[in-house]
């Protein structure tokens, strides 16, 4: 089970809508061993692609010592599909790396860049192995 | 010997370490040198004699694609950081 702000999810489908129909990316950070997402870390899809999302190599250099300077995990993973449903895609299990994370998708296939429906879900990516998991929204901020 | 950082879907190769040390004179002599204690570890990181594309490795603060790839010079005092690649979308062919 994934446990998220409102607030957080909020600011992952603000993001997913800006970036629209390029997908978007990014990690919410949490205190190590928490498995709570604490703090919002958009990044830039150096892929800059309606259909892939990739980290830029040095950014993610930064930010995995910025998450070691913190005593951080990477408690979530998020990126967007801009027009297919919120899934893991074979290349999405491929590259699943961050077996502890919990893989948000968000899908701006609805609405684009525009308020309206959107579809926000969560998944383990253990192995190659994909299993859903129910996302409970708490009120207020993280 | 140089210092290796592990990433975590890595350390089932290494008993769990996240940082292990490594001898060689250029990256390549280190993947080597990390297969000898590490059995299969190379294998996640080189495919046909050149590093895998969705796997990073940097040497200090730079990403060895930008300097010689396998062929790039080590020393004692660096420190080689290995992390895969945050990467996937809905694109469907499979890319290598």
């Amino acid at each position: 089970m994934l446990e998220i702000s409102q607030e957080l999810v909020d600011q992952i489908v603000a993001h997913a809508r800006r970036d629209h129909p390029d997908e978007a990316c990014g990690v919410i950070a949490g205190p190590i061993d928490s498995d709570k997402p604490v703090r919002f870390i958009p990044m830039v899809n150096a892929a800059r692609s309606p259909t892939f999302y990739e980290f830029d190599s040095l950014d993610l250099l930064r930010l995995y010592r910025e998450l070691a300077a913190n005593d951080e995990d990477p408690v979530v993973i998020y990126h967007s599909h801009t027009a297919t449903e919120a899934y893991p895609s074979r290349t999405d299990v491929s590259y699943a790396s961050e077996p502890n994370a919990h893989y948000v998708l968000v899908s701006t296939r609805e609405t684009g860049t525009q308020e309206g429906p959107f579809e926000f879900r969560s998944y383990r990516i253990v192995d190659g192995e994909v299993t859903e998991e129910e996302v409970r929204i708490g009120s207020g901020s993280a | 010997m140089t210092s290796v950082e592990i990433p975590t879907i890595l350390r089932t190769y290494t008993g769990g370490e996240r940082s292990v040390t490594a001898t060689g004179a250029t990256l390549g002599e280190v993947v080597d040198s990390l297969e000898v204690r590490y059995p299969g570890i190379a294998e996640r990181l080189v495919e046909d004699g050149s590093l895998r594309r969705f796997v990073n490795v940097y040497l200090n603060d730079e990403d060895v694609r930008f300097l010689d790839g396998l062929a790039t010079p080590v020393a004692d005092d660096d420190t080689v950081t290995i992390l895969p690649a945050v990467a996937g979308g809905s694109l469907t062919i499979e890319l290598r």
